[in-house]
């Protein structure tokens, strides 16, 4: 999308949920920064969005190359990471994303990922939360071009809703082109476990801190692995705290 | 230390505890037998506060506290345990990390001083220890792929850890394979029997009580206990079934 382009309506599908009103303060956009990991190289980044504001990534990995992206995407009126990635022959991604909306808040990930060659794999794995009258939303899709034989794609995204009034809108999305392909995707919207939340304040723990350590359980999955998981983590709990 | 009155409680408007009465002394081990749907687990549950289970009349007193005007937190910070039939997996949390929480919160809700990693790590191996249960598995997630058995097992873990007053347990012995059912047995009587501490065991079969040896049975029925005796009514029930004296 160019700079220039005039501001998005809820038509185009990859805006429907956005906050618009939000977004006009940011329009127009800054064009994607583009990352190229040569052949065989490797990238790792964590992508740290609290107080709003849009990430704009354009990754693409060269043949048997491999990147490492997180990203927690918390807390301001609208924040936004938009990823487009491009896989090349053998190449390997994995997206561990986290994002979380309070009252009045809205955060979204559109991520697209291209598989253009053979044998490249991709693990996303989204965790959302969203309180009050927030609103996650994570549009995935997976593309495999024709030709792309031996395609290991796999998304998984979960969002669990802390009060009646938040909202989660995911659309996982395959559109493959080859044949040889393995692509699954799972995508769940909840609630806290009540049975959970009971065994929790039958050994002692009041419910405010119950709900934080599950959530926190929740998280773990997309936080793992990244280079700075300790600090990752602690800023998702303030967040966490912060919509409780 | 527990004085169960008169207590009627429903599920959705269902009664299911229809006048139950029970005293609970330190010292003692209790052992609620009965049929299925008698109300056994309901009892459990209603005694630990299950969101959905409503105390309809009667009372509880827990150490001379109304047991029913505390959230079911506070009831475990007060010294009750409660021992799941079924222990829920919580993903994502340790072993660990989930009885730290529990052991300090209950000390900061009893005015008590947080205990450190270390000091708690050190309990933690001992009545790990206790229950033969490696180290290893308190790091993993809280039962998340825990066979039924370590479940169970991990539960009597968790129980000497936070170190109740009283323990009401519910089928403990459900599941357990015969060295698991001793394990838990002498896990129960080396934390739990003694002078200061009492134990209400709910279950099924006279089995775990070879082990944990009762001072008293009481057969449930119906909502409400229609026979008290020493631990010879359990064998007598072993024998001629329920039907007798839940009639």
């Amino acid at each position: 999308m160019s700079a220039l382009a005039p501001l998005p309506t809820r038509k185009a599908e990859d805006w429907r949920y956005a906050d618009l009103a939000a977004l006009e303060k940011l329009w127009p956009l800054a064009e994607a920064e583009a990352v190229v990991v040569g052949a065989g190289g490797h990238h790792a980044r964590a992508i740290v969005q609290t107080g709003g504001g849009i990430t704009r990534l354009a990754l693409t990995l060269e043949a048997g190359a491999s990147a490492v992206l997180h990203v927690l995407n918390a807390g301001g009126a609208y924040g936004r990471v938009e990823l487009d990635v491009t896989l090349h022959e053998g190449a390997d991604f994995t997206l561990g994303a986290v994002q979380i909306a309070g009252s009045g808040e809205t955060a979204e990930i559109i991520a697209t990922v291209r598989h253009m060659e053979g044998k490249a794999t991709s693990r996303q794995v989204v965790r959302q939360a969203a309180g009050g009258t927030g609103t996650v939303t994570c549009l995935g899709k997976v593309y495999v071009a024709k030709g792309a034989d031996g395609t290991d794609g796999e998304q998984s995204v979960r969002a669990m809703l802390l009060d009646r009034t938040a909202t989660a809108n995911a659309r996982p999305e395959l559109e493959i082109h080859a044949d040889d392909v393995k692509c699954a995707h799972g995508c769940a919207i909840g609630e806290l476990d009540a049975n959970g939340l009971f065994y929790m304040a039958a050994r002692g723990i009041a419910p405010e801190t119950a709900k934080a350590l599950m959530l926190q359980g929740f998280i773990a999955e997309a936080l793992e692995g990244a280079e700075e998981e300790d600090h990752l983590r602690a800023l998702a709990q303030q967040a966490l705290e912060a919509v409780l | 230390m527990l004085k169960i009155e008169n207590l009627h409680a429903a599920i959705a408007d269902k009664p299911i505890l229809k006048g139950l009465s029970l005293s609970i002394n330190a010292g003692e081990v209790h052992a609620i037998m009965g049929p299925n749907g008698a109300g056994k687990s309901t009892t459990g549950y209603v005694l630990g506060g299950r969101p959905g289970y409503e105390v309809t009349e009667g009372s509880a007193t827990f150490n001379g506290a109304d047991l029913f005007a505390l959230e079911p937190h506070e009831r475990a910070a007060a010294g009750l345990f409660l021992g799941f039939q079924y222990p829920v997996e919580i993903p994502g949390v340790s072993n660990l990390q989930f009885l730290r929480e529990a052991l300090n919160s209950q000390r900061k809700l009893r005015g008590e001083e947080p205990l450190s990693g270390g000091a708690f790590l050190k309990i933690a191996r001992e009545k790990a220890a206790l229950l033969k249960m490696d180290m290893e598995m308190l790091k993993r997630p809280v039962n998340v792929g825990f066979s039924g058995g370590e479940k169970k097992r991990a539960e009597m873990v968790q129980m000497g850890i936070l170190d109740p007053k009283l323990a009401i347990l519910d089928e403990t012995d459900s599941g357990l394979d015969i060295d698991a059912l001793r394990i838990c047995g002498e896990g129960i009587n080396a934390i739990m029997r003694k002078p200061d501490k009492a134990v209400l065991l709910i279950t099924h079969y006279q089995r775990l009580l070879d082990y944990v040896k009762p001072d008293f049975v009481h057969v449930l029925a119906g909502g409400r206990i229609v026979k008290s005796g020493g631990p010879e009514l359990a064998l007598e029930l072993e024998e001629h079934g329920y039907e007798d004296v839940a009639a």
